[in-house]
């Protein structure tokens, strides 16, 4: 536990229940983001990752229970207070298109209080600059993505809420959004990302939530969710020529996935799986090549999914 | 309401950037010309007065075009966003979402004063220069047209922000748009001269029937313009006759008033409580 951690959390959500004319959307969620963190949000589509963000936007209120975002209700009287320290990225993001990206900028920073000055930075940032005085017209899905995280970022919000940040960027720009979201965390903001981009998550992120079905799954740093759901490690031996069969063979213990001339996929309990590569070496057999996969957040995911709904 | 400014001045810049204002006042300015060009034709340069000709011809294109053109900037203001997913992104900042109703109202109904002034100015100017002969009265008439004609926009802009509020597609909106512009405009005189023919002068006396023109914004609107000035109702022929003395300017213009707060309030009520 940081320190940070005791913090009065800036985005917090208190057995929150929505229903919409009887069809309830979010079962019992109780979850918080503290300072610094970076959390993310993950669930199949209609999970409830966006009522979520709606919620604590106070652009909807809950049937039930309490949400609070920096200390206030975001859909009570203090609102505009709580969103002046907010930024939003929504998941589908448009701008009128006859004006230019400067335009939509200075539009967006008159509106959340601020000069004009730090637009440019921002605009350089996302690498618009270039395009600054172009009509959004023009621009690619990219490019208003990222017109999309500049205005998100006017003001330097303590909280940011992005619903799939990264579709539409190349990996270059993938990896410096990520870069820029890692120097905010540096400063003290809390992020909340709800995404589909689960490999790109996993190394980057303080902590991942899973929703289904409008249920809260699971709610832990990456190696909580790993140790809780306890599932195998994947190893694959690449051995010397048509050997692969008898190193099966004498695989005890672990469960055999897949024999193919050279190579066999097994599973084993994460936990054991240095007992194993111990014995590996003892097969007698000639291994050319040892790969471990620990069970990654697709998979972790794809647990979660299938897992029993609390009723 | 520096929210509200900003919003209004986006509405008004993107009505100039995407050519709706210039085709909007184009084609209010080449319909008024053609009325007035022509219009001087057949009462010729004997007696009549060209400006009051023209007042009577404005009111009456106004009746039609003006209501058409308010309802189709304001059925998409609210649900048209919502699809588009902007409105989502506007709330999301430090705003009262009144700000947001009024902010595009405002600027809706600079663009479509901007369109009436111009577009109609340009037929008084034509009239300036051709050097016509008048009084000041029948000036004051033009520019009440003018005036009034905005408000009319502004109560249909009112009408179109309400549908836009309640529908929850944009096609429904359309249709239901398309709907009342008939309804206001086409229907509801017929139905009322049938309802009047029908019931043959027994049932509907002279108090129910002023309260079902004021029901209308356009019978407001034709009644403040073609049977306020006395000049103009002289060239109106019947439609001057109903309810001449029944109803002062100030209460024609109270009226459409009304139908400019009435829609509006209802709809930035309906709005705050809307889940987007």
């Amino acid at each position: 536990m940081t320190d940070r951690a005791t913090e009065q959390p800036n985005l917090e959500l208190i057995k929150a229940v929505k229903r919409y004319d009887g069809l309830q959307v979010l079962h019992d969620i109780s979850f918080s983001v503290s300072p610094g963190q970076v959390v993310a949000l993950v669930g199949h589509n209609g999970a409830g990752k966006t009522t979520i963000m709606k919620l604590l936007l106070g652009l909807i209120r809950p049937t039930e229970g309490t949400v609070r975002v920096l200390g206030h209700d975001p859909a009570g009287s203090n609102a505009a207070e709580a969103r002046l320290g907010m930024g939003f990225l929504p998941e589908t993001v448009s701008f009128p298109v006859n004006m230019t990206g400067r335009e939509i900028m200075n539009f967006y920073a008159r509106l959340k209080r601020q000069g004009r000055k730090a637009n440019d930075d921002l605009l350089e940032m996302v690498g618009l600059a270039d395009a600054a005085n172009r009509r959004v017209k023009t621009y690619s899905k990219g490019m208003r993505q990222r017109l999309g995280l500049a205005q998100a970022l006017i003001g330097s919000p303590r909280v940011l809420l992005l619903d799939e940040p990264t579709t539409g960027l190349d990996p270059t720009l993938r990896r410096s959004f990520y870069d820029t979201i890692m120097s905010l965390k540096d400063d003290g903001v809390t992020v909340l990302l709800a995404s589909h981009a689960l490999s790109e998550l996993e190394t980057r992120v303080d902590r991942v939530a899973i929703m289904s079905n409008g249920h809260l799954m699971a709610d832990g740093s990456m190696a909580e969710l790993r140790q809780r759901a306890s599932l195998p490690a994947r190893i694959r031996l690449t051995t010397g020529d048509g050997s692969a069969a008898m190193a099966a063979e004498r695989l005890q213990g672990a469960v055999i996935r897949h024999v193919n001339g050279r190579t066999v996929e097994f599973d084993c309990p994460s936990e054991d799986k240095m007992e194993l590569v111990r014995r590996v070496t003892d097969l007698g057999v000639t291994i050319e090549d040892i790969e471990i996969e620990l069970p990654n957040l697709d998979r972790i995911y794809e647990l979660y999914q299938q897992a029993e709904l609390p009723s | 309401m520096n929210a509200l400014l900003a919003i209004a001045g986006q509405e008004i810049r993107d009505g100039f950037r995407n050519k709706w204002i210039v085709a909007m006042t184009l084609l209010m300015a080449g319909f008024a010309l053609t009325l007035t060009l022509l219009g001087s034709a057949p009462t010729g340069t004997v007696g009549a007065n060209s400006l009051l000709v023209t007042v009577v011809s404005l009111s009456s294109l106004t009746i039609f075009l003006v209501p058409l053109i308010a309802l189709m900037l304001s059925y998409d203001a609210v649900i048209g966003e919502v699809e588009r997913g902007t409105l989502l992104l506007l709330l999301s900042y430090p705003l009262a979402r009144w700000h947001a109703i009024g902010g595009k109202f405002l600027g809706h109904l600079s663009v479509l004063t901007f369109a009436t002034v111009v577009g109609y100015g340009s037929a008084g100017a034509v009239l300036l220069i051709q050097g016509t002969e008048t009084e000041t009265g029948n000036w004051f008439a033009f520019g009440a047209v003018i005036g009034s004609s905005v408000l009319l926009g502004a109560a249909f802009l009112a009408i179109g922000y309400l549908i836009s509020t309640v529908v929850k597609e944009r096609a429904t909106a359309a249709g239901i748009a398309v709907s009342v512009w008939l309804l206001f405009v086409l229907i509801y005189d017929m139905a009322l001269l049938g309802l009047l023919v029908a019931d043959g002068g027994n049932g509907i006396g002279p108090t129910l029937f002023n309260a079902l023109l004021l029901a209308n914004p356009t019978d407001a609107y034709r009644l403040f313009n073609l049977a306020g000035f006395e000049g103009v109702a002289t060239f109106t022929g019947t439609i001057g006759l109903t309810a001449n003395a029944e109803f002062s300017p100030l209460v024609l213009l109270g009226v459409q008033f009304g139908w400019i707060v009435v829609p509006l309030g209802l709809a930035t009520w309906l709005f705050q409580r809307k889940e987007i």
